[in-house]
């Protein structure tokens, strides 16, 4: 109860708490509200901003207001406000309660807002469980934007987008939001209240304080869905629109409480401390002393390298990590590196190839148009590839065969069965590893310490590891025997 | 620092959450999905925020909520999701509200193809959604810009107030490059003008609503001062050879480095090119252009869109010089070749008596 002296009369119920004391929306008129006499958003705003007071969570909470004819909130809550783009409300309000997990976020949205326009970011939150309070004001109107239809207009009422009233055949049937969302699992209280006299008036202040409590507790998501007068929509005095609401309305809307686990509803895990700023740079993997050193095993001499590289084949035949061995072991070997992958349905019709560079220098681009060498894993790769391989370049073919027509008077080639040969050595997949050995010991460029140390880096499982280290061997020995008869 | 070799969509991740950022809202597609796999793994670690969304919609709203709480956040998404982030982005430019955005180009219009296209320029750099509001945007060419590059987005978002895009195509996303990280995190303190569910933070209103046409458009002269700030101070761009340049290519993100390797080609073969690469697509560089332009005899502008860059390149040099436009779209690149042999071309035409003496030397 207050006072005003000002006045010649005793205000029975005063401003809440939660209301700013004027209103700064207009120069005039700044102690009353922006809403039509009678209008539901006035009432629910009272009531949400005395269950705020009653929970003593003024300074706490977060209002996120939405648009449509609420869009004002932040100029009467004397709360935290946030004013959200049309339907977007939730979306908000789930990164407010995770960002800040002591506040109490508020969606308060309209029927056009939550069940048209915000249809999938509602449903969402809901079914994310998020702990919020939405506060779901239906006057089955867009009222704002001067009275279109809603997907919660009645069947038969008249809208200026239903001139002729809404039929069912071409709007579809008044959408039920409170009951699709009880359908989920996450939320823990849903409840239909109406504004169509006190007695629903009352049980409406109680669902919403009931509704912020839930939250205060920790419990989850929990709405209150409004049926609200728009008298100046409806075209109707204030009283007929509040009898509208009980009479007819809620026909179409039965009031009641459509979820409630607030009994059984356990207080969600509050997240794991954060860890310290020190931590983080371990957490991430990126901390120097969990690195190898890098430049370890450095190339021998000043050699100038400049290695192009390019490795075609099947998915699954490993072409991806043959070239991300070469990478990482140029990478210890203390060279400049790139790999660069094709990626998406070309990987997925089957074929995937990857474009390897090490150098001395620094690399200008990435990409390898013109390969020194051509790894190809196959022949769909081959017959891609060959003819951009550089003038005295090398091709390192996985076939016994190479095709007659692919054969360059300038370029070397090294064809081999490579799939047969790893599966003599215990894997067929090992085939790459295989080439790699070959390309290694054809190129002399890496230590062989480097490339042990990158393997080691990518391939985790110590049986594969032994394996492909045998792999390399073999590739190396297989290179050199047959370089030995090119040569003679 | 060492080095290790990571893909850029990875040292996207790492370099936000050292550089503070504890919010991650994402909706999954190729080929910036690493970058939402690598949030979901590391925020919570980390003490952060990831949520995957319901749709780029959501996410950009999400990230609006994250923002206006005082966290530093941030999303990443191609193309299409960014065609659906643009309400989101303009509602965030209108609130002032700072976040980082990283858009890993792909081909369009439409589903177009997940090949690498820089076909985003237009409604990433121009703005993209409603309104009178400008994006900050960055454009790394490397993976060690990547990272770079996404703290320097963070800082530029909070100075501002405003979001700010990393541009990389495919490529820059997919490649794996030797790449070293700070090795402490930052702090992010909270911004003052926050709403954290505070006493402190209650009389705080993030909002974009201006009912007054009077109100609205001092609001606007006030977003207007901030980017015009931001064009005095914020422009960058990499210079590469330039200094006797008589043909300057210009490109960004992956064709960077292909113009810097037709450089090197061209250079060897006697003629005068250099790079200039845009590392920041607005405030757009045009000083750089401005000054090159005294120098250069002609521009080139290599593109894998049909025309976006060209037209900001155009505007810069405001007629000084001519400027010729090669184009490669629906995932295709230009190759350094093809650059080369063009440039060759280019370089005979500006210079004939100097090809009359080729041709000479050729029929001794
Ligand atoms: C993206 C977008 N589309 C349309 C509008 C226009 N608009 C503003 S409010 C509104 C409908 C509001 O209806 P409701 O949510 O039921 O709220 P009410 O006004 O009835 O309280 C519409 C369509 C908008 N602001 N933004
Ligand atoms: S138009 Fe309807 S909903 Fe809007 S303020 Fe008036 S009565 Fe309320």
């Amino acid at each position: 109860m207050c006072s005003d002296t000002a006045l010649d009369y005793e205000v029975a119920q005063g401003r809440a708490q939660s209301f700013y004391a004027r209103f700064e929306r207009k120069d005039e008129l700044q102690h009353q509200t922006h809403y039509c006499p009678g209008c539901g958003h006035g009432i629910a705003n009272k009531m949400l901003a005395r269950a705020i007071d009653e929970l003593g969570i003024q300074d706490r909470t977060i209002l996120v207001g939405p648009v449509g004819c609420s869009v004002f909130t932040y100029y009467y809550f004397d709360v935290g406000n946030i004013q959200a783009a049309h339907g977007r409300a939730p979306a908000v309000a789930t990164a407010v309660k995770r960002s800040r997990p002591e506040a109490v976020v508020i969606s308060y949205q309209g029927d056009g807002d939550l069940s048209a326009i915000g249809s999938a970011e509602i449903l969402h939150a809901a079914n994310r469980g998020e702990n919020i309070t939405v506060i779901f004001v239906n006057n089955a109107i867009y009222s704002m934007t001067g009275g279109q239809a809603a997907p919660t207009t009645l069947l038969g009422q008249k809208s200026t987008t239903t001139p002729g009233g809404r039929a069912a055949d071409t709007e579809g049937y008044p959408l039920h939001m409170s009951e699709l969302l009880a359908t989920l699992e996450a939320p823990v209280y849903i409840e239909r209240v109406g504004l169509g006299d006190n007695k629903q008036t009352a049980q409406a202040g109680r669902a919403i304080r009931r509704a912020l409590e839930n939250q205060v507790r920790g419990l989850g998501f929990s709405l209150v869905e409004v049926l609200a007068p728009c008298p100046t929509i409806w075209k109707m005095s204030p009283v007929d629109a509040q009898h509208w609401v009980r009479d007819v309305m809620e026909k179409t809307f039965p009031l009641g409480v459509m979820r409630d686990r607030t009994g059984e509803a356990m207080p969600k895990p509050a997240a794991p401390p954060s860890p310290a700023l020190e931590e983080i740079p371990r957490i991430l993997g990126v901390a120097d002393e969990d690195l190898p050193q890098g430049n370890a095993h450095a190339v021998e001499g000043s050699r100038e390298v400049d290695l192009e590289v390019r490795i075609a084949g099947f998915g699954g035949q490993g072409v991806l990590l043959l070239g991300e061995v070469l990478a990482e072991a140029g990478l210890d070997a203390g060279l400049e590196v790139s790999w660069l992958p094709s990626y998406g349905p070309e990987m997925r019709s089957g074929t995937s190839n990857c474009h390897v560079r090490l150098a001395s220098g620094s690399i200008d681009s990435p990409l390898v148009s013109a390969p020194g060498i051509l790894v190809a894993m196959n022949e769909p790769s081959l017959r891609k590839f060959d003819r951009s391989v550089r003038p005295g370049g090398w091709v390192i073919y996985n076939g016994s065969e190479f095709p007659a027509d692919c054969a360059r008077a300038d370029v070397r080639v090294l064809a081999l069965p490579f799939t047969e040969v790893a599966h003599q050595l215990g894997d067929a997949r090992a085939s790459n590893m295989i080439m790699l050995g070959a390309l290694l010991e054809m190129t002399a460029v890496l230590p062989e310490a480097s490339v042990g140390a990158a393997l080691r880096r990518l391939v985790k499982n110590p049986r594969w590891i032994e394996l492909d280290e045998r792999a390399l061997a073999r590739g190396r020995a297989l290179f050199r025997e047959a370089y030995v008869e090119v040569g003679a | 620092m060492r080095k290790q070799l990571m893909k850029g969509n990875e040292a996207i991740v790492k370099s936000a959450i050292l550089a503070g950022c504890r919010g991650f809202y994402g909706y999954p597609i190729t080929p910036a999905s690493e970058i939402t796999e690598a949030a979901a793994l590391y925020m919570p670690r980390c003490g952060g925020v990831f949520v995957q969304a319901e749709s780029e919609v959501a996410a950009i709203n999400m990230l609006y909520g994250a923002a206006a709480a005082g966290v530093r956040a941030m999303t990443a998404s191609s193309g299409p999701g960014i065609s659906l982030m643009q309400e989101g982005i303009s509602y965030m430019a209108g609130a002032e509200l700072p976040c980082v955005i990283a858009d890993i180009t792909r081909g369009g219009p439409g589903l177009g193809n997940i090949g690498s296209e820089q076909s985003d320029y237009h409604q990433v750099v121009k703005g993209g959604g409603h309104g009178n509001y400008r994006t900050l945007v960055l454009a790394p060419h490397s993976v060690q810009e990547m990272a770079d590059l996404t703290a320097l987005a963070f800082t530029l978002a909070e100075r501002y107030r405003n979001p700010v895009f990393l541009l990389a195509d495919g490529f820059v996303g997919q490649m794996m490059e030797p790449v070293e990280f700070p090795q402490q995190a930052v702090a992010a303190p909270t911004p003052g003008w926050a709403v954290t569910g505070s006493a402190e933070t209650r009389c705080n209103v993030v909002n974009s609503l201006h009912m007054g046409v009077d109100e609205l458009e001092a609001h606007v002269g006030e977003l207007e001062k901030k980017y015009r700030l931001a064009e005095q101070r914020e422009a960058r761009a990499e210079e590469w050879q330039t200094d006797d340049a008589e043909i300057v290519l210009v490109g960004y993100g992956i064709v960077g480095r292909i113009l810097k390797a037709v450089t090197a080609e061209a250079r060897a073969a006697g003629i005068k090119v250099g790079v200039l690469r845009p590392i920041t697509l607005y405030p757009f560089p045009t000083a750089h252009f401005r000054r090159l332009a005294l120098r250069a005899r002609l521009f080139v502008v290599v593109e894998m869109s049909n025309g976006q860059l060209v037209e900001d390149v155009r505007l810069a040099l405001n007629g000084a010089r001519p400027v010729e436009f090669v184009s490669r779209t629906g995932g295709n690149v230009p190759s350094h070749e093809d650059l080369f042999r063009y440039v060759q071309a280019l370089a005979r035409q500006l210079n004939p008596g100097a090809r009359a003496e080729e041709e000479c030397l050729a029929h001794v």
